[in-house]
C-alpha cells in the first residue's frame, strides 16, 4: 500500500518533468522559429567569418531591412561550405577561397559572384620566435620554420580541414616548392582538423606558429584567450578575400534553393549600406576595422587597413579574379544592377551584342508562331 | 585559473538573471530531447513489446542488433540521415535539413535501441507465471499485455529516460542535421561547441551548467525510481 503511494507520487512528479519539459519546449519553438511566413535562406559559411560575430550582426541588419527574411548561417570550413551548397543544402555561399570558387562556378553550381570583403592573412607565432621569421617575406618565413622544425626546435599547426585558410597554407608551401602531403609526414607539423580559433588556441599551447586571418587573430588576442604575437604580415602572397556566390537555380540540385534571397543578400552585401557594415566592425576594440569594405575600396580608394589602396586594387585582381574579372559574364544570371558599376567595355559589348541576337531570335520565334 | 573562475561568476550570472539566449537555447534543448524521445517512444515500445514477449525467428539476431547499436557513435549516425535528408538525398523533398525537426527525427533514432533494448529487458523481467496466471483466468492478448505493462512500468520508465538523456546531451547529430543555427538549431550541445571554438569560455561555462544540471537531475530521478521499482 505504502510502495504504491510513493509510486503514484513519483509517476505524477514526472508526468510533470516531462510536460513541462514539453511546454518549454513548445513555447522555445513558437517564439523563435514559427516565423513561418518568413523566406529562409541559407548561407554556407567560414569560420572565420562566423567566429567573430560578424554574421550575427549583418543577419540583424539584413531582417531589419527585409523583415520576411529570415537568414541562417552554417558555419564551416570554405572546403565543405562549398560541398553544403553543391548538393543544394544551402541557398548561397560567402567564402574565401578563389581556387575552389572557380572549380564551384565552373561546374554549373554558381552564378552572380560578388567580392564583397578582404583582409591578410597572417603568420602568428610564439614571441620567442625560435625559427627567427618576424618581418620576413612569407616564402622565407616558411622556409625557416621548415628547417626549425626539421631540427625540432619549432613546430606548425595547420587548420588541416579545407578551408580557406587550410588552402591559402596549401598555395604558400607551394610556392617554395613542399607539399603538404609530404610536410604532414613529417613530425613538426600538426593539424588541427577543426576551426580557426580552436587551431590558434592548439598553437598557443604547443608554442607553434601558425597561419591565420587577421580578423581571428585579433578577436582571439584581445580576448587573452592567446598570447601569440603577429610575426609576418601585409604581403601580396597573404590576401584574403572574401566573396559571395548565389547556387545556380538552374542545377539538378538547387532547384529548390532560394535564389532571389541570395540575391537579395549579395545585393545588400555590396551596397553602401552593407559595405558600411563591414568598414565600421571592430573598429571600436580594434582601432581598425576587421574586414576591408572592397567595393569601398573601389570607389573611395582608400584603405582603411592602411595599405596602398591603387595596390591593393591590382592584388585582389590578380589574386581573386577569374578571366580578369570577379564574376566572369558566363556566369551571371539575373544579375541586374549588380555588376553595373564596373563592367568592362568589352562585357558590355559582348552583353550589347548578346541581346540583339536574342531579340533576333525572340522575333524568329514570333514570326514562326505566327 | 582566471577565466575559469570569471567564466563561472558569469555563468551564475546569465543563470541568475534568466539571459534570454541561455534560456531560448535550453529550451530549444528540451523541446527536441523530449519530442525526439517520445516519437522514438511510439515504435520502439511495441517493438519492446514483440520482442519480450512474442515468439519468432530471429528474435535473438534482433535482439542482439538492438543492443549492439545501443552505443552507435552519434557523428556516424548523424552523417548518415544526413545523407538522407540533403536536398540532394533521397528524403531531400521534405527540406529538412538544418530545422529543428531533423534533429528530432535523429534524435529518435539515436535512441530507439536504447528504450527497445531497456525495455524488452524491463518486460522480460516480468515474472513469466504472472502470464499464465492471466491466461488461465481467462485475459486476452490485450489484456495479459496491459497486466505485464503495469508491473514492468518502472522499468519503461526507466529507458525513455534513459533515451532522453541520450537525446538530450548529445552533440553530433544536433550539430550535422541542425547545423547549429542561431535561434533556429542551436541547442545546448553545440552552443557549448561553437561558444568554446568562439573562446566565449564563460558563456560555454554556463551552458555547460544547465546541461549538467538538468541531466544528473534526471539521473538522480532515474535513480529514485530505479529503487521504488524494486
Amino acid at each position: 500500500m505504502n510502495r504504491s503511494a510513493i509510486t503514484k507520487l513519483q509517476a505524477s512528479l514526472l508526468i510533470i518533468v516531462v510536460i513541462c519539459g514539453i511546454a518549454a519546449g513548445t513555447y522555445a519553438y513558437y517564439s523563435m522559429i514559427v516565423p513561418a511566413a518568413k523566406t529562409r535562406l541559407i548561407v554556407s559559411t567560414t569560420t572565420s567569418l562566423y567566429e567573430t560575430g560578424f554574421l550575427d550582426m549583418l543577419k540583424t541588419k539584413f531582417e531589419a531591412k527585409y523583415p520576411n527574411m529570415n537568414v541562417s548561417f552554417i558555419s564551416q570550413g570554405t572546403g565543405l561550405a562549398i560541398q553544403t551548397a553543391m548538393r543544394g543544402d544551402a541557398d548561397m555561399l560567402l567564402v574565401h577561397a578563389p581556387s575552389q570558387e572557380y572549380p564551384f562556378l565552373k561546374g554549373g553550381y554558381g552564378v552572380n559572384r560578388k567580392i564583397v570583403a578582404y583582409n591578410f592573412f597572417i603568420i602568428v607565432g610564439p614571441s620567442e620566435d625560435p625559427a627567427g621569421i618576424k618581418g620576413k617575406s612569407p616564402s622565407d618565413a616558411f622556409k625557416a620554420i621548415r628547417s626549425a622544425g626539421l631540427n625540432g626546435t619549432a613546430i606548425w599547426v595547420s587548420r588541416g580541414d579545407n578551408s580557406g585558410t587550410y588552402t591559402k597554407e596549401v598555395s604558400l608551401w607551394k610556392a617554395i616548392g613542399l607539399d603538404v602531403k609530404q610536410l604532414r609526414q613529417e613530425k613538426w607539423y600538426l593539424e588541427a582538423g577543426s576551426g580557426m580559433t580552436a587551431t590558434l588556441k592548439l598553437a598557443d599551447e604547443k608554442l607553434g606558429y601558425t597561419l591565420s586571418d587577421t580578423a581571428s587573430y585579433l578577436l582571439n588576442f584581445n580576448n587573452h584567450n592567446i598570447v601569440l604575437v603577429k610575426l609576418v604580415e601585409g604581403a601580396k602572397s597573404m590576401l584574403n578575400v572574401y566573396s559571395a556566390i548565389a547556387d545556380d537555380p538552374r542545377n539538378a540540385n538547387m532547384t529548390k534553393t532560394n535564389f532571389d534571397g541570395s540575391m537579395m543578400l549579395i545585393k545588400y552585401l555590396a551596397s553602401d549600406e552593407g559595405q558600411q557594415l563591414f568598414a565600421d566592425y571592430g573598429v571600436s576594440q580594434y582601432g581598425k576595422p576587421l574586414f576591408g569594405p572592397y567595393l569601398k575600396l573601389l570607389q573611395t580608394k582608400s584603405d582603411p587597413l592602411g595599405n596602398d589602396p591603387t595596390q591593393l586594387i591590382q592584388w585582389i585582381s590578380d589574386y581573386a579574379f577569374f578571366e580578369g574579372s570577379e564574376c566572369p559574364q558566363q556566369f551571371r544570371y539575373q544579375a541586374e544592377g549588380l555588376y553595373s558599376t564596373q563592367t568592362p567595355v568589352p562585357v558590355l559589348l559582348v552583353s550589347i551584342v548578346a541581346g540583339v541576337e536574342q531579340r533576333k531570335a525572340a522575333a524568329c520565334i514570333q514570326s514562326l508562331k505566327a | 585559473m582566471h577565466p575559469i573562475i570569471e567564466g563561472i561568476i558569469q555563468a551564475i550570472n546569465l543563470i541568475l538573471t534568466g539571459d534570454p539566449e541561455v534560456f531560448s537555447i535550453a529550451a530549444l534543448s528540451l523541446y527536441v530531447s523530449v519530442l525526439g524521445t517520445l516519437l522514438a517512444c511510439t515504435w520502439s515500445i511495441p517493438a519492446a513489446l514483440a520482442l519480450a514477449l512474442r515468439k519468432f525467428q530471429g528474435k535473438r539476431i534482433l535482439k542482439g542488433l538492438f543492443n549492439a547499436f545501443i552505443g552507435i557513435p552519434t557523428v556516424a549516425l548523424g552523417l548518415y540521415l544526413y545523407l538522407l535528408l540533403s536536398r540532394a538525398g533521397p528524403l531531400g523533398y521534405f527540406q529538412l535539413l538544418y530545422t529543428p525537426n531533423a534533429i528530432i527525427i535523429g534524435q529518435s533514432a539515436l535512441v530507439t535501441p536504447i528504450i527497445v533494448s531497456f525495455a524488452t529487458g524491463a518486460l522480460e523481467s516480468v515474472d513469466p507465471d504472472l502470464r499464465t496466471l492471466a491466461r488461465t483466468l481467462g485475459a486476452s492478448d490485450r489484456q495479459t499485455y496491459n497486466v505485464i505493462i503495469k508491473e514492468a512500468f518502472w522499468g519503461l520508465v526507466l529507458a525513455i529516460l534513459a533515451a532522453f538523456n541520450r537525446a538530450f546531451a548529445e552533440l553530433g547529430v544536433a550539430m550535422m542535421l541542425g547545423g547549429n543555427i542561431r535561434g533556429l538549431t542551436r541547442v545546448l550541445t553545440t552552443a557549448i561547441s561553437l561558444e568554446t571554438a568562439r573562446g566565449d569560455i564563460a558563456l560555454s561555462i554556463a551552458l555547460s551548467f544547465i546541461l549538467l544540471g538538468m541531466v544528473m537531475s534526471l539521473s538522480i530521478a532515474i535513480n529514485l525510481a530505479r529503487k521504488t521499482s524494486q
